[in-house]
């Protein structure tokens, strides 16, 4: 029977298919489903692991142990775990290893929109691309054959319309490979110069052998329909494109490295006019131009940036479109915002009046960076912030008064304690601010090592973060504990630690208000007499706080009485609510 | 049969995914191709979101465009004016009246346009209605998802027993019955 599956959950279900027993990664939009679906399965081991490096090594681990191994991330994970990827092609498999990659083309929540196919290119290993959710589950396994056969890492990349929308597929029962014996192999296990060299040598003679299995592999295919206009696609784009010209001929490409190039100049030479429609960089042409495959366009009509769709294909190839009503006045717009009783409102508001300079970093509070709050300065990547304040710092003593970094307790995991170990080996005096709202939120309320909780809802040892601050040498004085809700106490500890010549750590500890643990108080209540309409509660941003008539008003369903209103109200207005 | 294209929009929070959880199972128990598109991550803060549903018989692709949707479900009516331009030339658009501020207007940054759904009518076949009301008469606020899926109901050529089979498959034991009586008042609702 088929059924209705997340492009995410049919990846994880052809990981359960072809006998996959371990998975580790990092969450990351849009990517993070695979792995939790992976994990309601019991006979994969499934983890969350500290960061991408880390979720990748131990896949190689697992990989070398003998078991059909796998971790997914999103595009700017791989970046992070780049180091492993590229030196992984070298020492090869020993039972198959796949690495999910996630693009998120138009950028609905991430950093940047880089185009992850590259790293195929890169890092010298086969890419295949799903178009819809039976694909998915289709070429994760197909990956695992891949990669024991080319004795290789096997990339699989999606991007957030196909890991994130729904499509029919059939399921099969699980294979149950054996573990396969693990033999001691220092000429392809130990990348040392004198073995890489070798290695380097086997690495090609592999893409050799692939580019001859992408010439025939079914996952390519040609589909001949009107011979006058030709398009080569892969992935959402191909479905795009067959929406918007279902009689035009589509050369398909499910392996998108290596490309099978000799089969798409049989298929050039059955059109009269071919085109290639890619999402992001010019992937595809540019290696069909290279070869000498005359193109009547690409990049020329669909740029560079965003996602396409059949409305975008059909406009780049001139065609007719479909009319369109708007309202005819400019509409605000529906930034996301923080949820009625974050935890990180207290921080940014009191940041914010201390008028500081606060390096931002990845997660829901990047969200402190927009209007009202306006409090980020910055944000490039997960565990930056320490490091950038670091930076800056050093080139302006004087800001580092100043100034403090921003990071949640997930990032903090991931990437944020090599930060606080640097700047306190290399003297610096800065202070350090950890958001620990007790779960990884803008992914999904995720477990982390900082939880107790592990993916598979075991206790776990809780890492302690004020102690491995400790460790790292933060003076065991400068380390603070606060609750971000009483914005008083926030701003004296501040003040205390941004006045000391040390190094300071201050945890910002409240639960995310999501959290189904977490107990709400009744909605704050508001009296119009006493509200003089000064909007000093207006400045926090909070979602559950109307202005209309000269006066305040606080919107009953949204409101969690977290109170923080009636810390900024200097008439007395707002009372917090009762039970 | 052509594809046939629905947008459910709404901000962040109110339920949106569950409304094409039912959609797309009554859809594909009726033996249709079926895709649902949505959006996870940031924009489920609070921000503007989509869903798309589009079922036929060979769906290619997983979003609606502009131009393309013959139904838009709005959970709000200033999403419902933001999307106006993905509607179909006779499209119709089941809109719920209750309006949620967004933050540029909480701030006073902007302000929150006038008469939306009156400017929507003079536009498109419009249903609106205060879903939220119906909701509280079904017994929670949060029902607001299934009023709206049930004007939607009413407007579609679905079988009622396929409704009420993803009704059971989708929504919790324990919120069943209450998201049936929402279901029930929102296919009852009649324009004035």
């Amino acid at each position: 029977m088929k059924e209705l599956m997340l492009g995410n959950a049919a990846v994880a279900r052809g990981l359960y298919e072809a006998g996959c027993r371990f998975v580790s990664s990092y969450p990351g939009t849009p990517s993070t489903e695979i792995t939790e679906k992976a994990a309601e399965y019991d006979e994969i081991y499934a983890e969350w692991a500290s960061n991408e490096k880390v979720a990748l090594e131990s896949a190689v681990g697992a990989s070398l142990a003998g078991a059909r191994s796998f971790t997914a991330m999103k595009h700017v994970g791989l970046n992070v775990a780049a180091d492993p990827l590229f030196t992984a092609a070298y020492v090869g498999v020993n039972a198959g290893l796949v690495v999910c990659v996630a693009d998120d083309p138009a950028i609905h929540s991430s950093q940047n929109e880089q185009d992850s196919r590259h790293y195929a290119r890169a890092a010298k290993l086969p890419m295949l691309e799903p178009a819809d959710s039976a694909e998915c589950l289709a070429f994760a396994k197909r990956a695992f054959d891949i990669s024991e056969q080319y004795d290789t890492p096997v990339l699989l990349r999606t991007v957030t319309r196909i890991a994130h929308s729904q499509s029919l597929v059939e399921t099969s029962p699980r294979v149950e490979p054996p573990l396969r014996p693990y033999a001691k192999d220092m000429q392809k296990y130990v990348a040392m110069p004198a073995v890489a060299v070798k290695r380097h040598v086997v690495v090609e003679e592999h893409m050799e052998a692939l580019r001859g299995l992408t010439e025939k592999i079914d996952l390519n295919r040609e589909e001949m329909r009107d011979p006058t206009v030709g398009f080569v696609a892969s992935g959402a784009a191909y479905q795009y494109v067959r929406e918007a010209f279902p009689q035009a001929s589509v050369f398909k490409i499910g392996m998108v490295y290596p490309l099978p190039v000799e089969r798409i100049r049989a298929f050039a030479a059955k059109v009269d006019r071919l085109y290639v429609i890619e999402e992001l960089d010019p992937f595809i042409e540019t290696a069909l131009r290279a070869a000498g495959i005359a193109l009547a366009g690409g990049k020329d009509r669909t740029g560079l940036l965003g996602e396409l769709s059949q409305y975008r294909v059909r406009k780049a190839m001139g065609a007719s479109l479909p009319p369109t009503k708007t309202l005819g006045e400019t509409l605000p717009g529906r930034p996301p915002v923080m949820c009625a009783g974050c935890p990180h409102r207290g921080l940014f508001t009191v940041l914010s009046r201390m008028k500081l300079t606060v390096f931002g970093d990845i997660g829901c509070y990047t969200l402190g960076a927009t209007p009202p709050l306006s409090a980020l300065d910055t944000t490039l990547c997960m565990g930056a912030s320490f490091n950038m304040l670091h930076g800056y710092a050093a080139i302006r003593p004087e800001e580092a008064k100043k100034s403090v970094a921003v990071l949640g307790d997930s990032t903090f995991i991931h990437s944020g304690i090599t930060g606080v170990v640097n700047t306190v080996y290399n003297l610096g005096v800065t202070t350090m601010i950890v958001l620990d709202n007790a779960i990884t939120g803008m992914t999904g309320h995720q477990q982390n090592p900082t939880t107790g909780m592990t993916l598979k809802n075991v206790p776990a040892p809780k890492i302690h973060i004020e102690k491995l601050c400790e460790g790292a040498g933060v003076p065991v004085q400068n380390i603070r504990v606060v609750d971000p809700g009483d914005m008083k106490e926030l701003t004296r500890v501040l003040r205390e630690e941004l006045a000391k010549d040390a190094p300071s750590v201050v945890v910002c500890r409240r639960p995310c208000a999501l959290l189904k643990y977490v107990k709400h108080k009744p909605p704050v209540r508001i009296s119009a007499d006493k509200c003089r309409g000064c909007r000093a509660c207006m400045k926090l941003g909070c979602p559950a706080l109307r202005f209309a008539q000269g006066k305040v008003w606080v919107d009953e369903t949204q409101c969690v009485g977290c109170g923080l209103c009636a810390q900024t109200c200097g008439f007395g207005a707002i009372e917090e609510g009762e039970a | 049969m052509n594809t046939i294209s629905v947008m459910i929009v709404g901000v962040g929070g109110q339920g949106t995914l569950l409304a094409s959880k039912v959609l797309g199972q009554a859809l594909v128990s009726l033996d249709y191709d079926v895709k649902v598109s949505e959006v996870h991550g940031m924009s489920q803060r609070g921000g503007s979101v989509v869903t798309y549903v589009r079922f036929g018989e060979e769906v290619h692709s997983p979003i609606v465009d502009l131009g393309q949707a013959d139904y838009m479900l709005a959970f709000e009516p200033l999403e419902a004016a933001r999307y106006l331009p993905w509607l179909k030339k006779d499209g119709v658009i089941i809109a719920n009246t209750r309006e949620t501020m967004p933050m540029p207007v909480i701030t006073g940054a902007a302000s929150y346009p006038e008469n939306i759904v009156a400017k929507l009518s003079q536009r498109a076949n419009v249903v609106a209605l205060d879903a939220m009301q119906l909701a509280l008469e079904a017994g929670s606020a949060k029902a607001v998802n299934m009023v709206l899926m049930g004007v939607l109901a009413a407007r579609m050529d679905l079988p009622e027993s396929a409704w009420q089979a993803a009704l059971e498959k989708q929504v919790p034991p324990r919120f069943l019955e209450l998201n049936r009586r929402a279901f029930a008042l929102g296919q009852a609702h009649k324009e004035e």
